[in-house]
């Protein structure tokens, strides 16, 4: 049987303004048989995307295809007139991008949408396909199939949305389904649920599909074959298992590794008798007024209290909108509480930052997610650095310039960067100018919210090492904010789990992550994708129906926040706010369950 | 050595739009400094008897209604032109911006005060405007370009304002107000740099409109006054030379084309790098 896609000596260039045009991708060659799954893994501009993108014979502006051929069916896709073209997109190859959010169009209902393709076609009379498109949304497991199609984008979930993406695309039976890292903008719980979806609708279909991503482990659930590619050439191919097995090139083996980030040894046993550096006590923040019973008009946090011991690290975890980004904002100063309490050093802190002494903002330093906006496009990486150091330390000019250096050369940066402007600099090295920023304060206590979140797998675990690194060194403090589990685990020695602006679970790292824990943080760990085929098959039906449920914005209500998602709720949860306790194993839980309880539902 | 690899990825072509906007520009502002030197005659001389004479080797582009030289008329004139304008559209940038930004930083009810009053000034027609200050204060340099700098405010400052939120809220500023610094560091070294390219693009624009605006006044016969024109007023003098087809109405017309025509260039070449630069840059 001959194979659906056939691409060979692959060859694709970007005209370089009045230079020579530079290679993106070149000699790239696969096929792809009828019903396989093919994952195109690399790193950010590894060209996974360029070399999906021409299998609809289409190249990004400003590239070309530049040689060799892409068969389709037998049809050859470089050569084809745009008519042809337009025949075959959206028609016999079908797109699945990055962003769902951003492909839909606001103000058009979601069926209008779906359906818009084979209309525009004549392919199918409206009914047709409205009946076509409720049949794939029960295959995608979409709640309410039959009424979902008449709500606007805007009224679904992110992974909802993702969904009806895909449906858009099976909506006229493709040959070929190009997934480009759909699941990366989603939550974990939420990913799991998607990823369940796509692959039964894959298989039900036997379609054929490109998988493209950065995430082993994602991959590892959904393709038959893998291709690792670096730098626009192919590394390595091969069926999953094997490359999941035995990686037969280094760099293989360097993405393998850096997608199970090392366990860093604590640097030294922190003093549990010692005074905490940071101590948080009821705090509550948000936006709006303030009301008289003393409720935020929209709550972010409520109640959330925490300790930072000198050189410890805590690991905040949580999904986006449970208001992690907004804790370290508030101990920054940058949003000023609205209740409860912010000791430094047994000397409260004032909310608000104006109202902060320079001497206490200087040993609170806070690093951004996005590197790309978090340093000044205008200035260059020696003034970003030598601010801080001008402004806390009054340094001389000589002085500032060797202490930049140094920094430096702490972040293991080549100092022939100093003159350069963030813009001319990859996103690793932002990041690393950005650590060396808060660095430059000398700080006790560094406030990491994301920081490895936009950054490659393996970029981001030498981050990771360098931040064990420094508080090895330095005897930093660190507050770690991810969604990543395994990230946290491998830095922090602390874990705290909040989910709608509450502590869930506190706790020892080690602890925390042994049963029996908090039903939600039970629902993150096993959402995690581990690194073998099958785990998606391993994960049973009740989380499934748990990771389904929409995240709860932050409320002052009288019900456990978690409520609808739980698997394990009783009647109180819905009418009393559960406490927190102290467990046996050593960690404080936010549930109306006893441990036994909970031992008992997570043993089995 | 590692100074020319440092060096070199920052330096960029400048385009051919850009060159030649640039050298237009140029030769545009040394006519407004230099034109009456190297006008051959005086601005009032009557020098020839035929009234809309042709163009001839002793007269370029002809003589105007009363047989005075058009060409330097046009280089007198010039200063009006050119000079009033760039100082009306200088003021009216920087109080836009400094609101702007002011505007942006504060927040709150001097966002709101501020606002409103944009609003309110921004209604009124910029020559209906014109017309009821020159009707008040009479006509003279100073309240011509006063005038023009108002009547620019509000555009200027809602431009400014705009682009100091966007940038406000980037995250570089937020480090910077971790940081403790002081609101006008954050202004001068954070906020404002970020603003240059698209604050020079939206100053070129407001001096065409300024240019148009006092052009159509002297037209009025509200601009500038005899025995000096600016080019708007030699196109109002001349106009009857319309049916003779007489150079004198046409060139000083081309002129004010010419001029707007010019810095339009230039604009675009900025706007188009604004908007492509990146993206020539980066990986495809």
């Amino acid at each position: 049987m001959v194979a659906l896609v056939e691409v060979s000596g692959l060859h694709v260039t970007a005209a370089a303004e009045g230079g020579e045009p530079s290679d993106i991708v070149r000699d790239i060659g696969f096929s792809i048989e009828r019903g396989e799954v093919l994952a195109l893994i690399g790193e950010s501009g590894s060209g996974k995307t360029t070399i999906a993108l021409t299998l609809l014979g289409y190249a990004r502006r400003g590239c070309r295809i530049a040689g060799g051929s892409v068969r389709i069916g037998g049809d050859e896709v470089t050569t084809m007139s745009p008519v042809e073209l337009s025949q075959l997109r959206g028609r016999r190859v079908a797109y699945v991008a990055q962003s769902a959010a951003a492909a839909f169009n606001p103000s058009l209902r979601l069926m209008d949408q779906v359906t818009e393709g084979v209309r525009m076609r004549r392919l199918m009379t409206r009914a047709a396909a409205e009946a076509k498109a409720r049949d794939i949304f029960r295959a995608l497991a979409l709640p309410e199939p039959d009424r979902i199609g008449a709500r606007f984008p805007h009224q679904v979930s992110g992974g909802q949305l993702q969904r009806l993406m895909a449906a858009m695309a099976l909506m006229t039976d493709p040959e070929l389904v190009i997934f480009d890292e759909p699941t990366t903008a989603l939550d974990v719980t939420t990913q799991v649920e998607v990823l369940r979806a796509f692959r039964e609708a894959v298989r039900e279909r036997h379609t054929t599909a490109v998988y493209v991503s950065h995430d082993l482990a994602v991959v590892a659930q959904i393709a038959d074959r893998i291709i690792v590619l670096r730098d626009g050439t192919m590394r390595e191919t091969g069926p999953t298992s094997r490359i999941l097995s035995e990686p037969g090139d280094a760099y293989t083996r360097s993405l393998l590794a850096a997608a199970t980030p090392k366990v860093q040894a604590p640097p030294q046993r922190p003093q549990m008798a010692s005074a905490p550096l940071l101590e948080v006590r009821g705090l509550m923040a948000g936006y709006g007024p303030i009301s008289r019973q003393g409720r935020l008009a929209t709550p972010v946090l409520l109640d959330v209290s925490l300790e930072i011991r000198a050189g410890s690290a805590l690991g905040v975890i949580g999904e986006s909108g449970s208001g992690k980004s907004t804790l370290a904002r508030v101990i920054a100063g940058l949003l000023p509480a609205a209740a409860g309490t912010l000791t430094l050093d047994g000397v409260a802190l004032a909310p608000s930052l104006e109202a902060r002494g320079r001497e206490e903002l200087r040993r609170i330093q806070i690093v951004f997610q996005a590197a790309d906006t978090a340093l000044n496009p205008a200035h260059s990486i020696e003034r970003i650095l030598s601010r801080p150091l001008a402004f806390y330390h009054r340094l001389s000019r000589g002085e500032q310039r060797r202490r930049v250096q140094r920094l430096l050369d702490l972040v293991k940066l080549p100092m022939i960067l100093l003159e350069r402007l963030p813009s001319e600099l990859s996103g690793g090295q932002k990041q690393r100018v950005n650590l060396a920023r808060a660095l430059a304060a000398e700080p006790a206590l560094i406030l990491c919210d994301e920081v490895t979140s936009s950054l490659d797998t393996v970029v981001g675990a030498a981050i990771l090492e360098l931040l064990a690194e420094l508080r090895r060194e330095l005897g930093l403090a660190l507050m770690f904010i991810s969604h990543d589990l395994a990230t946290v685990r491998a830095v922090c020695d602390e874990v705290m789990i909040l989910y709608a602006g509450q502590v869930m679970e506190r706790g020892p790292g080690r602890v925390v992550m042994q049963a029996p824990q908090h039903p939600y943080a039970d629902l993150l760990a096993s959402s995690m994708p581990e690194l073998r085929p099958g785990w998606l098959d391993g994960i049973d039906a009740t989380r499934l129906a748990e990771a389904r449920g929409e995240t709860v914005r932050p409320s002052h209500s009288d019900r456990c926040a978690f409520v609808s998602r739980c698997a394990a709720r009783d009647g109180r949860c819905e009418t009393e706010p559960p406490p927190l306790r102290r467990f046996a194993k050593g960690s404080d839980v936010r549930c109306h369950r006893t441990e036994q309880e909970l031992l008992a539902r997570q043993a089995a | 050595m590692s100074d020319t690899a440092i060096a070199a990825p920052r330096r960029r072509r400048l385009s051919a739009t850009r060159q030649a906007g640039i050298a237009l520009v140029l030769a545009w502002a040394a006519l407004a400094a230099f034109g009456p030197y190297l006008a051959p005659y005086r601005a009032g001389d009557v020098v020839n008897v035929g009234v809309f004479a042709p163009m001839s080797a002793a007269h370029p582009f002809g003589t105007d209604y009363l047989g005075r030289d058009m060409l330097s008329r046009i280089l007198h004139g010039a200063r009006y032109t050119v000079g009033v304008a760039m100082v009306a559209t200088v003021l009216a940038c920087l109080g836009g911006v400094a609101l702007g930004i002011l505007s942006a930083v504060r927040q709150g009810w001097t966002d709101s005060v501020l606002g409103r009053a944009a609003d309110a000034l921004i209604s009124i027609p910029h020559l209906m405007f014109a017309l009821v200050v020159v009707a008040a204060f009479g006509t003279s340099l100073p309240v011509l370009i006063v005038m023009a700098a108002i009547s620019y405010v509000p555009g200027s400052y809602r431009f400014a304002r705009a682009l100091a939120l966007d940038i406000n809220a980037m995250d570089f500023v937020e480090v910077a107000r971790a940081r403790g610094e002081k609101t006008t560091y954050v202004v001068w070294a954070e906020i404002l740099p970020n603003m240059i390219v698209p604050l020079l693009t939206d100053f070129g624009l407001r001096f065409v409109f300024v240019v148009l605006l006092l052009s159509g006044l002297s037209f009025l016969g509200l601009g500038i006054q005899p025995p000096n024109a600016d080019w708007g007023a030699l196109v109002r003098e001349n106009i009857n030379g319309v049916y003779e087809a007489a150079p004198a109405v046409l060139v000083p017309a081309v002129a004010i084309a010419a001029l707007t025509i010019s810095i339009t260039l230039l604009i675009d070449s900025f706007s188009g790098r604004d908007r492509t630069g990146r993206s020539r840059e980066g990986v495809c």
